[in-house]
This record gives structure tokens, C-alpha cells and sequence, in this order.
């Protein structure tokens, strides 16, 4: 599985791609910090990008690279290698590669220009959305055998999960508006990553009512440090299952 | 060695195996024969573990494979038409393979030295033509000293020189006790090389017996011809 992920980063390091991906976070990050004299203000800009480029690359870099790799797999289902390990050694590659990006991206300026627990909480929450959308995407390219349609359908979960999902999430709050809605705002942003990774800092930052009614009343309901807990706890459930979907699909799958 | 039982696959409308029962034992060659589309190589996949069946089982060695692994640890595998990772040299696909298999003790490169390719070492694999690729995926296959060989058209799109050398290698392989199982049209080779033919016949095992006992029940006196004539009864059945 390990000797697998090796490879799998090595065939990575060879492409640029990773590298752009690295130069643009660090280039939007040190020109955020750089405009702003409070880094707090910077910290909220540098969210909001996170918070879109980081599912987006991530969900589109891993299901064109599973394409790519469709030849290495094959080599090695037909040797003495279990299919569990080839897949999770190829999602920890992917990963290993994406979390070193994002560090070398994010990661450094942060350390650099805002080494506080905010700072951190936005690095692990930008790890996690990046851990969930590899998942995701594992799970559209092994679930699709076609590569136009993996990809269509990473596209897809990429823009429900950060456009569409907000706005039915509204038209819901908008339509029944005349009922308690409080608990009910908080099952559903626990249905999307993205919406966790920003309630996560957002808790952090104490700036929740910021964030509207979800954000309030997550504050009110949980209190900021169980907040941030429960979050990453679904978080970690954003992870792993598309990634067990996609294991169980590969375990049958016809090479 | 092989067992399979009732094995049964579809693709979705396309049902490709109609239960089939089969056996393979070490020491033997055994040809797949049948026309395109019978089902010789997802039969091969099947035992490989590449393509799951929908039912029937297939045992190796006596145990089933279902959800094991490491009985391909005996068998070295060439197939049609090879893909490897394009950005990997030649080199590097051979040292990887000998890092993600166990057994690198008991190596045989003599196929790799015959063909030799250690000198396109460097080369990456996507400016190989077909042949060399062709070259690599035997070399790779053999290169573990597998107990089972299972080379799917093995001649096909190597140079006649190559092909000598491979056919040389897997009458040595027969003589040491190795089970090899080939898929070919050439049917001059399937006399050079076979013992046992197999005659896949729409998903079902048409014909499965040595080729002495092919020519004699047809009457004929080439390997070629005899399978012709058994191609034609079937397909009037």
C-alpha cells in the first residue's frame, strides 16, 4: 500500500500541475496578506478563496489523475496485490501530494504572517475539504468507467456542493420561515463539507453571526470549542465514506 | 492446478461465459481457441482475478480466489496489448515490479537479456513501438519464475526473431513442469507449442482434449486443419 503511494507521488511530482497549484496559493496568499494591515481580515479573504479553489482543484486534479493511472492500475490488479491496497495506496499518494501543495501554498504564509490558533484551524480545515474532495472524487472516477463522465461528475459535486447547495439551503429557510428551523439548519450543513470547513473557522474567529443564521445558531446550539469538534467529527465522515463506497465498487470492478 | 466451476460473466446483455468447467494442470500447454468475442480472454481475466464472475467459482491450487490475492504470486501474466504507465522508463517498470513483488530471490531475466532490453532502459514506455512493449510485458512475466504462465496472443506484433525466443521459452517452461496457458490465432504455433487445445465455442467449452487426440478424432494430420473441422461442426449444431 505505502510502496504504492510512493509511486503514485513520484508520477505526481513529475507533473507541473501540482506545482502551478502551489505557486497560485502562494502567490493569492502572500498578495492578501500583504494588502491588509490585520491579518484577521486577511485570514477571512484568504477563507473565502480556500474555501472554492481547494474542493474545485483538488476534486478535478484527483479524478483526472485516477484516469491517468487506469494503465497502472491494471499492471498491478493482475499482481499479488489486494485491491484495497491499490486503492488506498493511490488515495494516499494523491493525498500526500495535495496536503504537501496546500501546505507549501497556504500553509507557509499562514506560519509566516499569522502563526495563531486561527491560522491553524484554517490550514485543517483546508486539509479536511481537501482529504473529502479526493475522497469524492475517488469515488466518481471508479464509479464511472467512462473518463468524460468522471469528470462531469466531480464538475458536479463540486458545483452542488459550493453554489447549488447554498442556495436550496436558502429557498428552504426562505419557504418555511414561519417554522423553528434552528436544528434543521444544522442537519443540513452538516450535508456539506464545504459549508463545515467555513463554520469550523468561522467558529474560530468568533465572527459567526458574520455568517448568518446557520452561524448563529451553531454558536447558540453548540458553544464555539464543541462546534468546531462536531464539524470536524462529520468532516471526518466526508472522508471517509465516498472513500469506502469507492473501495466497496472497486473491490467488484471489472478490469 | 486451475479449477473453474460453472463459471458464469456477462456484460451487461452480452453474456460472454455459459458455465464453464474447466481444469488445468501443471506440465501442460494448453491453447484457448475460438473465434473473436467467445470469450478466451475474459476466461484469462477471470482466473487472474481482473474481471469478478457473476457466479461459479474458480479454485487455485484447491482454494477459491474469491477475495484472495496471493495466489497470483505463482502466476505471470502477458497480456494482448500491454499498458504501462506512460511516463515510467523501461527500467523503472522492471525495478518497480521487483519492489511491489515478494519473491525477488528466484529471478529469471533471461528473456529481458535475450531481448535485450537493458539497454533501452532509459527509454520511456509511451515511445515503445508495439513489439518492444510486447517484448517487456514477457519479459515481465516471466521474470518471477511464476508456476502458472498465462499469455494472452503472445506472438502477436513480435518480430519473428522475438517470437522464436518466446516460443523457445515456453517449451522450456513446459519441460520444467510450469502450467502454461495460451490464447492464439496462429495456428502453427498452437502445433509447435500445445499439448491440450481448448475450443471456446459461444461462451461454453466446445472441444477441451490433447492434440493427439484432436487429430484423431478429426482425421486430419495438421493441428490447423483438425480445428477447422471442429470450428464447422460446431457452428452447423
Amino acid at each position: 500500500m505505502f510502496k504504492i503511494a510512493k509511486y503514485v507521488v513520484y508520477d505526481i511530482l513529475r507533473s507541473k500541475v501540482l506545482i502551478a497549484y502551489s505557486l497560485f496559493l502562494l502567490l493569492v496568499s502572500f498578495s492578501l496578506f500583504s494588502m491588509e494591515e490585520n491579518s484577521s481580515k486577511s485570514l477571512i479573504s484568504l477563507m473565502s478563496v480556500v474555501m472554492i479553489i481547494v474542493p474545485l482543484v483538488s476534486i478535478i486534479f484527483s479524478t483526472t489523475y485516477f484516469y491517468n493511472a487506469y494503465q497502472f492500475i491494471e499492471l498491478l490488479v493482475a499482481q499479488p496485490i489486494s485491491r484495497s491496497s491499490i486503492l488506498l495506496g493511490e488515495f494516499i499518494g494523491v493525498s500526500l501530494s495535495l496536503l504537501t501543495a496546500l501546505f507549501a501554498g497556504v500553509g507557509i504564509p499562514i506560519l509566516i504572517y499569522s502563526p495563531d490558533a486561527t491560522g491553524l484551524v484554517l490550514m485543517i480545515s483546508g486539509f479536511a475539504l481537501t482529504l473529502s474532495f479526493i475522497s469524492l472524487a475517488f469515488f466518481s472516477s471508479v464509479a464511472m468507467r467512462d473518463k468524460a463522465k468522471g469528470i462531469g461528475m466531480s464538475l458536479m459535486l463540486w458545483f452542488y456542493f459550493s453554489v447549488i447547495y447554498d442556495g436550496l439551503v436558502l429557498g428552504i429557510l426562505f419557504s418555511f420561515n414561519e417554522y423553528p428551523l434552528e436544528k434543521a439548519v444544522i442537519a443540513l450543513a452538516s450535508f456539506n463539507p464545504i459549508d463545515l470547513g467555513r463554520i469550523i473557522i468561522l467558529m474560530k474567529m468568533d465572527i459567526s453571526a458574520l455568517m448568518g443564521l446557520t452561524g448563529a445558531v451553531y454558536k447558540q446550539f453548540f458553544g464555539s470549542n464543541f462546534g468546531i469538534i462536531y464539524s470536524l467529527i462529520i468532516m471526518l465522515f466526508w472522508i471517509i465514506l465516498p472513500l469506502l463506497f469507492a473501495l466497496h465498487i472497486f473491490k467488484k470492478k471489472n478490469l | 492446478m486451475i479449477r473453474t466451476e460453472q463459471l458464469e460473466k456477462s456484460f451487461g446483455k452480452l453474456h460472454v461465459l455459459k458455465g464453464l468447467d474447466v481444469e488445468f494442470n501443471s506440465g501442460q500447454v494448453v491453447s484457448i481457441i475460438g473465434h473473436n468475442g467467445s470469450g478466451k480472454t475474459t476466461l484469462i481475466k477471470c482466473i487472474l482475478g481482473m474481471v469478478v464472475a457473476d457466479k461459479g467459482k474458480i479454485f487455485f491450487n484447491g482454494k477459491s480466489i474469491s477475495g484472495d490475492f496471493r495466489y497470483r504470486e505463482q502466476i505471470g501474466y502477458m497480456p494482448q496489448i500491454g499498458h504501462y504507465p506512460e511516463n515510467m522508463k523501461i527500467g523503472q517498470i522492471f525495478k518497480m515490479m521487483k519492489d511491489l513483488r515478494k519473491n525477488v530471490d528466484n529471478l529469471d531475466e533471461s528473456l529481458m537479456e535475450e531481448y535485450k532490453l537493458s539497454e533501452l532502459f532509459e527509454k520511456p514506455m509511451h515511445a515503445l513501438s508495439g513489439g518492444t512493449t510486447q517484448k517487456v510485458s514477457a519479459s515481465l512475466a516471466f521474470l518471477f519464475n511464476p508456476k502458472v504462465l498465462i499469455l494472452d496472443e503472445p506472438t502477436a506484433g513480435l518480430d519473428p526473431l522475438a517470437a522464436e525466443i518466446l516460443k523457445a521459452k515456453i517449451i522450456e517452461a513446459k519441460s520444467r513442469g510450469k502450467l502454461v496457458i495460451i490464447t492464439s490465432h496462429i495456428m502453427s504455433e498452437v502445433e509447435e507449442m500445445a499439448d491440450t487445445v481448448m475450443y471456446l465455442y459461444e461462451g461454453k467449452v466446445n472441444f477441451y482434449n490433447s492434440v493427439a487426440e484432436l487429430k484423431k478424432q478429426t482425421g486430419e494430420e495438421k493441428v490447423g486443419k483438425a480445428i477447422a473441422k471442429i470450428m464447422k461442426q460446431s457452428a452447423h449444431v
